[in-house]
């Protein structure tokens, strides 16, 4: 299979599960572009998240494994405890060195490692969270001109991790659920 | 697609890899990339060092400094009892059949700072073994081994081992292993009489002896594929049979072509049991 020219990144902290299926299951099965999704959760917790997205999104939700080539048609899952890079080959690479904002997953080191292989071609997407993780990742986006997205403080559950990305990342663009999902829609390759 | 300066940036490693290689004898030309690619640039902002050829200068001049780089791009990360489960199948799947033994020979390959040796120790411990068990830690960084066997701890993370402590089935108090001493902790050294601290490079070196058990985990998620087989046929070498081998939790076997000479004994906490 032809691996895709461009990547999503969601990252999400507290409110950020639900924010996610919110988009996520408007999007259809063969939907053209990966995504990597990466919620902060309790460490040392086994709990599978992909059973909460299962019957709630068309996509396949699976967990990330390293060495494992980045599809379309699937959402990967960063796993509890670790962090998830990205090498040049689109293969995932795991890492399991020191929490970033006291958090492993952390957003900023996916969002930057997906930045330094996919540049411009990187959609980047921070959603509702009680953390300032994410905000540098987005930024590093940003400074590859791939496109920033964030959700809008209004209406996040949580407002910290939003205005924390707006006010460091001043070029994003600031979006509701309802409109991410049709962005994302708009650049599904049919 | 690349931007012109990370592609740079990543050139600049491969030469530095080649020149440490030569210089120290240390081969990261298995190691995955992106990790490397991350650490090398958060070391670059610890230093304050402003490019990479002031970074390849720098190590070139002080072999000090490269055992301090070292220690940084190579993840020393580690916990006690970091996946409770895993101890806790350790201790009932592994240590009943590792009992029947006379003399019991474990590897803590990639031990780091002595979290996990300290955790097996005290499990065997527990279950009666410590006496005739003799653990072998080994990591390729030879200023971390330093600290492996003195079990030193900060005091900050006690609460936290000891709750993991008890998931993973700790039968005692678990202040009873330690004395406190201002912000850190010192473990019981009673505990690592038995242990035998190697410096061993997975990447280059070879096998140096048979175990029951080899404890690996979260070594070969820093490798590419052809580094990890290179270390899987190293623990095949290195097993008894019936032997067991223990990986991270996101490690498989499945790729190996040692593959089909073992068995899950816990898939979850991929623990492996070698069967020909």
């Amino acid at each position: 299979m032809e691996t895709s020219s461009k990547v999503i990144v969601i990252g999400g902290s507290w409110g950020g599960i639900q924010a996610s299926v919110t988009i996520l299951k408007g999007l259809p099965a063969n939907y053209s572009i990966p995504i990597i999704l990466v919620l902060h959760r309790l460490r040392n917790y086994d709990g599978n998240l992909q059973d909460v997205f299962k019957h709630k999104i068309a996509l396949k939700a699976v967990e990330v494994e390293e060495k494992e080539m980045l599809l379309p048609g699937h959402v990967y899952l960063a796993p509890s405890n670790y962090h998830v890079l990205l090498e040049n080959d689109h293969t995932f690479s795991l890492d399991d060195s020191e929490l970033e904002n006291y958090s492993r997953p952390s957003i900023d080191v996916t969002f930057t490692s997906v930045a330094d292989v996919y540049a411009h071609n990187t959609v980047g997407v921070l959603l509702s969270g009680a953390s300032k993780d994410g905000s540098s990742g987005l930024k590093h986006i940003f400074e590859k001109q791939g496109i920033t997205i964030v959700q809008d403080p209004n209406e996040a559950e949580i407002e910290t991790m939003p205005l924390a990305a707006i006010e460091n990342v001043p070029g994003c663009t600031v979006m509701n659920l309802e409109q991410i999902q049709a962005f994302l829609l708009s650049l599904h390759d049919h | 697609m690349k931007l012109e300066n990370e592609a740079h940036f990543e050139q600049d490693v491969e030469e530095l890899i080649k020149e440490i290689h030569a210089q120290y004898g240390y081969d990261f030309s298995g190691y995955a990339r992106a990790s490397v690619y991350r650490r090398i640039k958060r070391f670059l902002g610890q230093k304050h060092l402003t490019s990479m050829d002031a970074l390849r200068q720098a190590l070139s001049t002080d072999s000090y400094f490269f055992e301090i780089f070292l220690q940084e791009v190579t993840v020393n990360v580690t916990e006690m009892f970091r996946d409770p489960s895993f101890f806790l199948s350790l201790r009932e799947n592994v240590l009943p059949i590792l009992s029947t033994y006379p003399f019991i020979k474990i590897w803590d390959a990639g031990c780091s700072s002595g979290e996990e040796l300290f955790s097996l120790a005290i499990l065997l411990k527990e279950e009666g073994l410590l006496d005739r068990t003799k653990i072998y830690a080994t990591d390729i960084n030879q200023r971390v081994l330093k600290q492996a066997k003195e079990g030193i701890f900060s005091a900050a993370n006690m609460p936290a081992y000891t709750s993991a402590y008890y998931a993973a089935g700790g039968k005692q108090e678990f202040s009873s292993y330690y004395s406190s001493n201002y912000g850190s902790v010192k473990f019981d050294s009673s505990l690592v009489k038995n242990v035998i601290i190697y410096p061993h490079n997975l990447a280059t070196d070879f096998s140096f002896n048979e175990f029951h058990l080899i404890v690996c985990r979260n070594v070969l998620i820093y490798f590419n594929r052809e580094l990890q087989e290179r270390v899987f046929k190293l623990f095949d070498e290195s097993m008894v049979s019936l032997g067991y081998l223990a990986l991270g939790k996101k490690e498989t076997l499945a790729m190996s072509e040692i593959s089909s000479n073992y068995n899950f004994v816990d898939k979850q906490n991929r623990i492996y049991r070698k069967i020909n």
